[in-house]
C-alpha cells in the first residue's frame, strides 16, 4: 500500500488523558489497573477505568448520543489539539472528502444494560428515555464522532470484537486508495460495561489479579476502557523527519473457533505476513512488535508461535496490556498510538506486571523499557470470531 | 468504482433464494410474504451448528445462496458482513441475565453477541482464512458494506462476498426500535468481468441527500424502508431485470450512493 501519514493522534485510557500522560506512564512503567469498582460489578478482578468524574455528559445538539462510550470518545477527541487538526483538514479537503472509520465492540451497550434494570413491571417496556439508535447501536460511536468533528465523507463502524479499531485503519486506507475520500479519521472507543465483565467471567478468561502478559503465571485478562483517534492523510513523497506513517495492513481469519485462538497461531501469522507484504518489508525491517498479548494462556502461546515463526527470537516484543488492560475494540488504536509514541520518544515499552516470562514462549519479550529507538513497528490485534489484524507503522528518519 | 456481479443471494419473507425471488422482484410473479426458514447450515461442525443464533443463520444462509451458483472456491473469498442491529437475540439474553441478582451470563450468548459472530461462523464453515470485516452504519449499513466491498475488490484486486443481514430485535428493544421482516442479501463481486459476471456496477457517493429509489410493490417497499438490509432491494430488483438502471441508495443523513447497473 501507499504510505499514509498520521498527521494527528490522541489517546485516553486508564493511564491518563492525552499523549503526555501516556508517555510518562509508559516511561515509568506505571499501570492503570485497579481493583474493579465499576458501577455495580461485584467481581474479583482488576480493570483499567477512566475516572467517572472525567466523563462529562454530552450536551446540546448531540445530547441524544449521551452514553459512557461517547463520553469517553468526547474526552479523547478534546486532547492533543486533535479537534484543531481535524478542523484544519476540513479546511484543506472539505468536510465531504474526509471519511470516518472507527471501531468499537460494545458501543453504548451499557445504556441498554441499565435500561433492562428499569423495565415496566407490567408491560416489560424499557424506560421512556432510552434511545437505542443513538447510544446502543454499534454505529452510535460513528454517528457521534462524525457529527462532533463536522465530517461529511463516507463513514462506517468496524465491529470485529478486539480487532475492531485496528481494522478501521484498513477500511480507511482502502477508501482513500479507491478515491472515496482524501483523508480519514480512524480510531475507536470501548468503555466498561457489565456484558464484557460478566461475559469474560463466564468464559473463565478474567484474571483475579492485574493481568501479566507472557508470564509463566498468567491467568487471564484485565479489561480496560479507552478511546483514541488518528487523522490519516496521503503521504507526500518526502515527508519530514519524525512523521509517523501507516505502512502496511494485514487481515485474516483463524477459521477455528468463536472464542479461542488457533493453537498454532495460523491466522495471526497470516495477518502479520500480509502486513509485511503490504508494507513491502521483511521481518528483519521490524524493530518492535506490540503484541496482542492478552495474558490468557491460549492467546499468548498461540501468538508466540506465530511471531516466532516469522521473526524468530531477535525482534523485541511486548504487550502493553499490563499497563492499560485489554481495551477490546479500542485496543487497536491504543496500541497503534503507543507504537507511534515509542518511535517518537525513542524507547520500546516493557511489559508492566510481567515478572517471569513463560520459558515455553520463545519470542524476545521485553520486561523492561529498552532505550533503543524503533524505526518500524508492528501492532497485533486479534479478536473473537478469529478476526486478526496486524498493522505496520514507520517513522520518517 | 466499477465492479462486476457474479452471483446474488437473497433470503426474506416470500423471497426464498435468488432464482425464486427474481420474478417477484421484477413484478412478473406476485409477492407473497411468508415465513423465513432459518436452518443452521450443514457446513458448520456439529458443535458450532448447535450454537448459532438466528442472525448468524440468516447471514450464512444468504451467503450460501450466492455461493451455490458460483464456481469460486469459497475458502478463497474475502468477505464483508454488514448489519444495522447485529446480534440482537444474544444481546437481549445477556441484558436479561444482567438485570437479575445472579448475573449469570451464558458463555455461548457472550461469544455470539459480537457483531462479527456471522463472520466467525462463516470462516469456520468455509474453512476460510481470507480477510473479512464486519461493519455497521445504522440504517445505511447495506450501503456502507457495498462501498467497503467495492473498495476492497478494487484495491486488493480480488473477489469479495458482501453479506447484509437484519432481523428484528426481540422485545423490549423491538418496541423502541421496530424493524420489518427478516432479510439477508449477498453479492459476490469481482474486480473484472468474467464468464460468471452478469452485471456491471458503477458505484459513487453523492454528497447530498437525495430521494432514494423505491420499490413499486407496497409490501416490498415496506420491507425496503422497514429493514436496513431492505435498502438493497432496488439494487437486487435491477440485477433481476434485463435493462440498465440508475439507482439512488440511501447513505447517512447527508449523502447518497448512486449505483448504475448495466447487464453484461
Amino acid at each position: 500500500m501507499k504510505p499514509l501519514t498520521l498527521s494527528a493522534f490522541t489517546l485516553t485510557t486508564s493511564l491518563g488523558i492525552g499523549l503526555r500522560a501516556h508517555i510518562d506512564a509508559l516511561r515509568s512503567g506505571r499501570s492503570g489497573l485497579a481493583r474493579c469498582a465499576f458501577e455495580s460489578a461485584r467481581l474479583d478482578t482488576w480493570v483499567g477505568q477512566v475516572p467517572d468524574a472525567r466523563l462529562a455528559p454530552i450536551n446540546e445538539e448531540l445530547a441524544a448520543f449521551d452514553c459512557r462510550n461517547n463520553r469517553l470518545a468526547q474526552l479523547a477527541l478534546a486532547q492533543d489539539d486533535f479537534l484543531q487538526a481535524v478542523a484544519q483538514a476540513r479546511n484543506r479537503y472539505g468536510a465531504r472528502r474526509i471519511g470516518l472509520f472507527v471501531g468499537t465492540s460494545t458501543s453504548g451497550l451499557f445504556q441498554t444494560e441499565l435500561a433492562y434494570r428499569h423495565r415496566d413491571a407490567l408491560s416489560g417496556a424499557l424506560p421512556s428515555g432510552f434511545n437505542y439508535a443513538a447510544t446502543h447501536n454499534t454505529f452510535s460511536l460513528g454517528g457521534f464522532v462524525r457529527a462532533r468533528l463536522g465530517l461529511q465523507g463516507p463513514a462506517a463502524v468496524v465491529s470485529t470484537a478486539c480487532s475492531s479499531s485496528a481494522k478501521a485503519f484498513g477500511s480507511a486506507a482502502r477508501m482513500i486508495a479507491a478515491g472515496l475520500c482524501d483523508a480519514a479519521v480512524v480510531g475507536g472507543a470501548d468503555s466498561l460495561c457489565l456484558t464484557t465483565l460478566y461475559g469474560f467471567t463466564s468464559l473463565e478468561l478474567l484474571s483475579s489479579a492485574p493481568c501479566r502478559p507472557f508470564d509463566i503465571e498468567r491467568s487471564g485478562i484485565s479489561i480496560g476502557e479507552g478511546a483514541g483517534f488518528a487523522l490519516l492523510e496521503r503521504s507526500e513523497e518526502h515527508e519530514s523527519a519524525g512523521t509517523v506513517q501507516l505502512l502496511g495492513v494485514g487481515e485474516s481469519n483463524d477459521a477455528h473457533h468463536m472464542s479461542a485462538p488457533h493453537p498454532e497461531g495460523v491466522g495471526a501469522r497470516g495477518a502479520m505476513d500480509q502486513a509485511l507484504t503490504s508494507a513491502g518489508l521483511t521481518a528483519r525491517d521490524i524493530d518492535y512488535i506490540n503484541l496482542h498479548g492478552t495474558a490468557t494462556r491460549s492467546n499468548d502461546a498461540a501468538e508466540d508461535k506465530a511471531v516466532y515463526a516469522l521473526f524468530g527470537s531477535s525482534t523485541a516484543c511486548s504487550s502493553t496490556k499490563g499497563a492499560t488492560g485489554h481495551l477490546l475494540g479500542a485496543a487497536g488504536i491504543a496500541e497503534a498510538v503507543i507504537c507511534a509514541l515509542a518511535m517518537g520518544e525513542r524507547f520500546m515499552p516493557g511489559s508492566v506486571n510481567t515478572r517471569r516470562v513463560d520459558p515455553s514462549l520463545r519470542v524476545r519479550y521485553l520486561l523492561d523499557n529498552a532505550t533503543h529507538a524503533p524505526r518500524r513497528v508492528m501492532s497485533n490485534s486479534f479478536g473473537f470470531g478469529g478476526s486478526n489484524c496486524s498493522l505496520v507503522f514507520g517513522r520518517v528518519q | 468504482m466499477q465492479v462486476f456481479v457474479e452471483s446474488v443471494g437473497l433470503l426474506g419473507p416470500g423471497l426464498s433464494g435468488w432464482p425464486a425471488s427474481r420474478p417477484v422482484l421484477t413484478g412478473v410473479a406476485p409477492y407473497v410474504p411468508g415465513e423465513v426458514p432459518l436452518p443452521s447450515p450443514d457446513a458448520l461442525p456439529a458443535a458450532e451448528r448447535r450454537r448459532t443464533g438466528l442472525e448468524v443463520r440468516l447471514a450464512l444462509n444468504a451467503g450460501l445462496d450466492a455461493l451455490v451458483r458460483s464456481a469460486r472456491p469459497p475458502e478463497t473469498l474475502a468477505s464483508v458482513f454488514t448489519s444495522c442491529c447485529g446480534e440482537g437475540h444474544a444481546i437481549h439474553q445477556i441484558c436479561e441475565a444482567l438485570a437479575t441478582a445472579e448475573r449469570v451470563v451464558s458463555p455461548t450468548s457472550f461469544h455470539n453477541s459480537v457483531h462479527n459472530a456471522p463472520a466467525g461462523y462463516w470462516s469456520i464453515a468455509q474453512r476460510s482464512q481470507a480477510p473479512s470485516t464486519s461493519l455497521c452504519c445504522f440504517e445505511w449499513s447495506f450501503n456502507a458494506g457495498l462501498l467497503e466491498a467495492c473498495a476492497y475488490c478494487l484495491t486488493e484486486a480480488r473477489p469479495v462476498l458482501l453479506i447484509s443481514y437484519d432481523l428484528p430485535y426481540p422485545e423490549p428493544v423491538h418496541a423502541v426500535w421496530p424493524m420489518t421482516g427478516t432479510l439477508g442479501a449477498a453479492l459476490l463481486l469481482a474486480p473484472r468481468a468474467t464468464s460468471a459476471s452478469f452485471a456491471r456496477l458503477d458505484v459513487q457517493t453523492e454528497t447530498d441527500a437525495r430521494a432514494p429509489t423505491r420499490m413499486q410493490d407496497p409490501a416490498l417497499e415496506a420491507l425496503r424502508s422497514g429493514n436496513p438490509t431492505g435498502r438493497a432491494l432496488p439494487l437486487l430488483r435491477a440485477l433481476a431485470g434485463p435493462a440498465p438502471e440508475r439507482l439512488v441508495l440511501e447513505y447517512l443523513t447527508d449523502s447518497a450512493a448512486l449505483v448504475t447497473v448495466t447487464p453484461c
